[in-house]
């Protein structure tokens, strides 16, 4: 049950319950979509750029605990990013979850996203997490293309 | 061939002796002994595919081991050794459908391939611009997608009958769905979500005072009910083989033999020809004219042992089980506080659908897996049913003869686990 315990830490299931930036965003320079076809879960992602910081973030959707989670936490760390470093989160985010990687000591900004260290050991939750932040990157990207997990995701 | 002798079994079980011996039926399936993150396995996802009774991997491997050659080919031994038995299954198909002649039944890899075939080859010939297919609400994606590819190809339009909160079809709005322009009924037999065992057979009278063939998709059913294609009248019936205790890759398209002589051919290739020039190709008769290229030997005989196994059982034993179990899993779900049933027909196979305030069926399955037990959780191929019930997703028990109430205290129990570790 420890496995379990590491999986739905208290701040992961608070952040399911209770998500963070959980709106529309009707002055949003970008947004994307995002969806996993084999369990329905569907994330749009909002993102207001100023120059080239990340000024807000905010998400609406459906999903498990794990992707509800991974999105609130995401648009809080995300806000006031530059792309760039966006980019780097994805980079480090997807490793630590896939188990390729550990958050390490030059990245405070991904301390909250070490709630997520349980997934790895449920490679079929790993999507779940990752939805989001394949959905930043496409928004990011600009692309007007639905993410789904079941493309070039992983 | 695919005699088995296990199968001779239960049936030598003393008519006298009361309930279904599960511990029994339960060693005929290695599997069943296993044991999950450390705990004994809870299978539950039947609906999802059925476990293999050893009668199956024996049969499938005999072939491998003694028989193996391609079918309607060689004149050699083992190539007569290996279409007799090929066949021999086909006509034991045609005996558990009670279907009319053995040409009548068409091996193809499962529902998925039957019901291509007919939207592909009926469907093409005999669907015009605007003419009207109609299916219900409560479809698998299997019996909604190749009626709307065949609908956008040629015009048509797909109609859907609608269901009521139990997962009931209305009728009397199915009925008024058929019209001069219905050409095609394709409807399930057994919900695959919700359990509803459809009323078939009034469903395909309906259809046949309009003179409008009916296909039955049948892989929930076919392991569960006794199925009889010509009580049932109905014009086409599917099923897939790992649905009901055999091989995967296998799978049956039953279809009228008139229908099906008009029908032309799905794939081309070996064996569905009886002629072939660079001018000209003869088509083979049905069955084979459906049959392109070396079938699907192995697996063809795997479910002809499943099907021996399933009537040694007999389908009395089996669906009193199955109901047993549903009676005793219903009540024992709905009491859990937050839970909600969907699929509460009164015509009902042993499917337990449900959605749990507040929390999402995959992170449900996560923590019953951890316990054991094997549930789906998804929209189980049928989204817009899923829409229909205002829910994303849904967790879903689907039991087989070989569960236990045992196990069904222990779905309870995981459930109150997944209520403390994520509630």
């Amino acid at each position: 049950m420890a496995d379990l315990r590491a999986l739905y830490q208290e701040v992961l299931l608070d952040h399911s319950k209770h998500p963070h930036n959980f709106r529309a965003m009707a002055d949003a320079s970008r947004s994307a979509q995002g969806y996993n076809p084999l369990c329905g879960d569907k994330v749009a992602l909002y993102i207001k750029l100023e120059g080239d910081r990340i000024a807000d973030v905010s998400f609406q959707g459906t999903g498990c605990a794990i992707s509800t989670a991974s999105a609130s936490i995401l648009t809080q760390v995300l806000k006031g990013k530059t792309r760039e470093e966006a980019e780097a989160l994805f980079t480090r985010f997807h490793d630590f979850v896939t188990g390729q990687g550990q958050p390490d000591g030059n990245a405070p900004e991904l301390g909250k996203l070490a709630v997520f260290s349980g997934v790895s050991e449920f490679p079929v939750r790993v999507k779940c997490a990752t939805l989001v932040w394949h959905t930043l990157r496409s928004a990011l990207s600009g692309s007007e293309d639905l993410v789904t997990t079941e493309s070039a995701v992983e | 061939m695919a005699t088995a002798p296990e199968v001779a079994k239960p049936l030598a079980r003393p008519i006298s002796q009361p309930a279904f011996d599960v511990a029994r039926v339960r060693e005929d399936f290695p599997i069943l002994k296993e044991q999950v993150h450390g705990k004994p396995l809870v299978y539950l996802d039947n609906a999802a595919t059925t476990q293999k009774p050893r009668a199956v991997m024996e049969a499938e491997q005999r072939f491998y081991l003694t028989q193996c050659s391609n079918v309607h080919r060689g004149v050699h031994y083992l190539s007569e050794q290996a279409t007799r038995a090929y066949e021999d299954v086909r006509v034991k198909v045609q005996r558990f459908l009670n279907a009319g002649e053995a040409r009548e039944i068409i091996f193809v890899r499962g529902t998925t391939e039957a019901i291509n075939l007919v939207a592909s080859t009926y469907g093409r010939k005999n669907i015009q611009a605007g003419d009207e297919i109609l299916i219900t609400a409560m479809e698998h994606h299997s019996n909604i997608v190749p009626w709307q590819m065949l609908c956008e190809e040629k015009g048509a339009l797909l109609r859907v009958a609608l269901i009521n909160d139990r997962g009931e079809i209305l009728l009397e709005e199915f009925e008024k769905l058929l019209n001069p322009r219905t050409r095609f009924v394709s409807v399930v037999h057994v919900s695959n979500v919700l359990g509803t065992i459809n009323p078939v057979a009034q469903i395909i009278q309906m259809a046949h005072r309009w003179n409008v063939p009916v296909l039955l998709d049948g892989a929930q059913a076919a392991a569960h009910l006794k199925v009889d294609v010509r009580a049932l009248d109905c014009d086409f019936y599917t099923l897939s083989g790992h649905k009901l205790y055999g091989p995967t890759g296998i799978g049956v398209l039953y279809g009228k033999a008139a229908l099906l002589a008009a029908m032309p051919p799905y794939q081309g290739g070996g064996d569905m020809i009886s002629s072939v020039s660079f001018a000209k190709t003869t088509y083979n008769v049905i069955p084979y004219k459906f049959e392109a290229g070396t079938p699907n030997i192995a697996g063809t005989i795997g479910l002809g042992a499943a099907l021996d196994y399933l009537n040694g059982l007999g389908f009395e034993a089996v669906g009193a089980q199955e109901q047993e179990l549903l009676a005793y899993a219903t009540p024992a779900l709905s009491r859990i506080p937050g839970l909600r049933l969907l699929g509460t027909a009164k015509e009902k196979a042993a499917v337990l659908s449900f959605v749990l305030d507040g929390l999402h069926p995959h992170d449900v399955g996560t923590v019953l897996d951890q316990e054991g037990i094997a549930v789906r959780t998804g929209h189980h191929c049928a989204q817009p049913l899923m829409d229909r019930f205002g829910v994303p997703a849904t967790t879903r028990a689907s039991l087989a003869f070989y569960n236990t109430k045992e196990e069904i205290d222990a779905l309870v129990k995981g459930i109150q686990k997944v209520k403390e570790i994520l509630g």
